[in-house]
């Protein structure tokens, strides 16, 4: 072990780490609007779009985010469609982190007991204030910690976008190791930068949980 | 004071779409007042298991009246139709003379719930399990309605519920999270929930069942100084005691009829209806030791 490898390689590695940070906000920020959609779409009371959403849920739940991401890097040029790396793991990770949000959020909803729908609904609460007062902030409560599960297990599933050349965490530490033949230093200090952006995430889930658990 | 309405040992079928006249015989009320409740001809299945038939019920102004029976007897359900939680199949029922669930064409339409809300914001309910709102505190427990559904500004509302809390005894518990309460007290809160709101009309689904048994004595002291005030109220309970001494009338529930109906006493003591006698006697049996 040579310690003085790692302060070498430190700067390439917290930039890496920050484009890894990045990546993974866009790509969390897009599962949200996905996740809340697709929920929405399966609570609608419409079969069709009940259907849409489960076949969505079940794609991208079932089928390894290594080979989405290559699907959607090699097959949207075929179509005439020319992404940059950035873009097509952004959309990978957002894509595939919807679906499980989605069942998360779904399952919040239903875990919010009917009563409490239905002391509003017999004060007579109009039904958008119903949800946009009763339901949601309690089903966002609910979520909290399945979301912050999911948030840190994107983060952590963000390493695979280094197969298409994005230069993030994995990647250049596959970079810096293959030059300077370190690679047990170089790994294990991309391991700890991970496993410190991991837990700040953690730390801010659980304060969120906290400000939320007043009641 | 109050004629006893005979609906109870009503035999012969009734016409179950028939609107007949309100209050139907002599009621106590006077005259030219309708009276808050109707049922004429209350009917519902859920698939093919009949939990209402042949309902008849007047409840008048300031009257308070309590749904007795086993469970499973439908007196529950007969409680969530009124304010049309529970849709009915068959017959009728009015509030204050309006139709309510449906509108008065024929056929008659479902109401849906936006057509609901006038009705629903007049007739206040509490639930057996509380159902506050754990993410708000008591008060914003209280004002919530008035600022949705009244549309009062927030310092009208919070001052509202103020006063509503402190009528329940509840003052200092304002700024407490419902976690932080009592069973007890959260039932006096959602009480305090419906009050702020003017009902004319209180319903309560068992409102003490939830409650630890040392708990159960406050929250019908509230009901009491409700009926006291003139609160015109339908109770469902297995609170014998509150029926006898609150109660204008008691109606017995079994198997989705009334099988008994009229002033406690008459009830209680002088009911022919073996049922009654059946239930009275178990309820006796586990209340003693």
């Amino acid at each position: 072990m040579k310690f003085s490898v790692i302060i070498d390689a430190l700067p390439y590695l917290l930039q890496a780490a920050v484009t890894t940070v990045w990546v993974s906000l866009l790509g969390m920020l897009l599962g949200q609007v996905i996740g809340v959609l697709v929920c929405v779409a399966r609570q609608s009371g419409s079969r069709a779009a009940d259907m849409a959403g489960g076949v969505y849920v079940s794609f991208f739940r079932g089928v390894p985010l290594l080979i989405q991401l290559l699907l959607i890097y090699y097959m949207l040029p075929l179509v005439g469609i020319d992404v940059p790396p950035l873009v097509a793991s952004v959309a990978a990770l957002g894509l595939a982190s919807g679906a499980y949000v989605s069942e998360i959020y779904r399952g919040s909803l239903n875990a919010v007991p009917h009563g409490q729908a239905e002391a509003a609904l017999a004060l007579g609460f109009p039904g958008t204030t119903i949800w946009s007062r009763i339901l949601l902030p309690q089903a966002f409560r609910i979520s909290v910690p399945a979301l912050i599960n999911e948030l840190i297990l994107l983060l952590k599933a963000s390493s695979l976008i280094s197969v298409v050349g994005v230069a993030e965490l994995t990647r250049t530490s596959q970079t810096i190791s293959a030059s300077n033949y370190r690679p047990l230093e170089i790994y294990l200090a991309a391991g700890v930068i991970y496993l410190a952006i991991n837990g700040v995430l953690a730390l801010f889930g659980t304060a969120v949980e906290r400000r939320l658990q007043r009641g | 004071m109050i004629a006893a309405d005979k609906n109870a040992t009503n035999t012969a079928p009734n016409g179950a779409s028939l609107p007949r006249t309100a209050g139907g015989g002599p009621n106590g009320s006077p005259a030219g007042t309708t009276p808050m409740v109707t049922v004429r001809g209350l009917g519902k299945s859920f698939g093919t298991n009949e939990v209402l038939r042949d309902i008849d019920l007047t409840v008048n102004r300031s009257e308070v009246v309590c749904l007795i029976g086993p469970s499973g007897s439908g007196k529950s359900t007969l409680l969530r139709c009124i304010n049309f939680l529970e849709a009915y199949d068959r017959g009728e029922i009015r509030i204050e003379g309006t139709l309510v669930g449906y509108s008065e064409d024929s056929p008659r339409r479902r109401l849906t719930n936006r057509e609901l809300r006038g009705l629903r914001r007049n007739v206040g309910m509490v639930f057996q399990q509380f159902n506050l709102w754990p993410h708000m505190t008591a008060l914003e427990n209280v004002a919530e309605a008035l600022v949705q559904v009244r549309g009062m500004n927030k310092a009208d509302a919070a001052a509202r519920a103020r006063q509503m809390l402190e009528r329940v005894g509840l003052a200092a518990k304002a700024d407490s999270y419902p976690a932080r309460l009592s069973g007890g007290q959260q039932q006096r809160v959602a009480i305090a929930r419906v009050i702020a709101m003017e009902p004319h009309l209180m319903l309560f689904d068992e409102p003490t069942s939830a409650l630890d048994p040392e708990l159960v004595g406050e929250v019908l002291q509230v009901m009491r100084d409700l009926a006291a005030d003139g609160m015109t109220m339908v109770v469902v309970t297995h609170e014998m005691g509150f029926a006898a001494n609150v109660a204008d009338k008691v109606a017995f529930l079994d198997h989705g009829r009334i099988a008994a109906f009229g002033t406690p006493r008459e009830v209680f003591h002088e009911s022919a209806e073996p049922r009654v006698q059946q239930f009275l006697q178990t309820y006796h049996e586990r209340n003693s030791f």
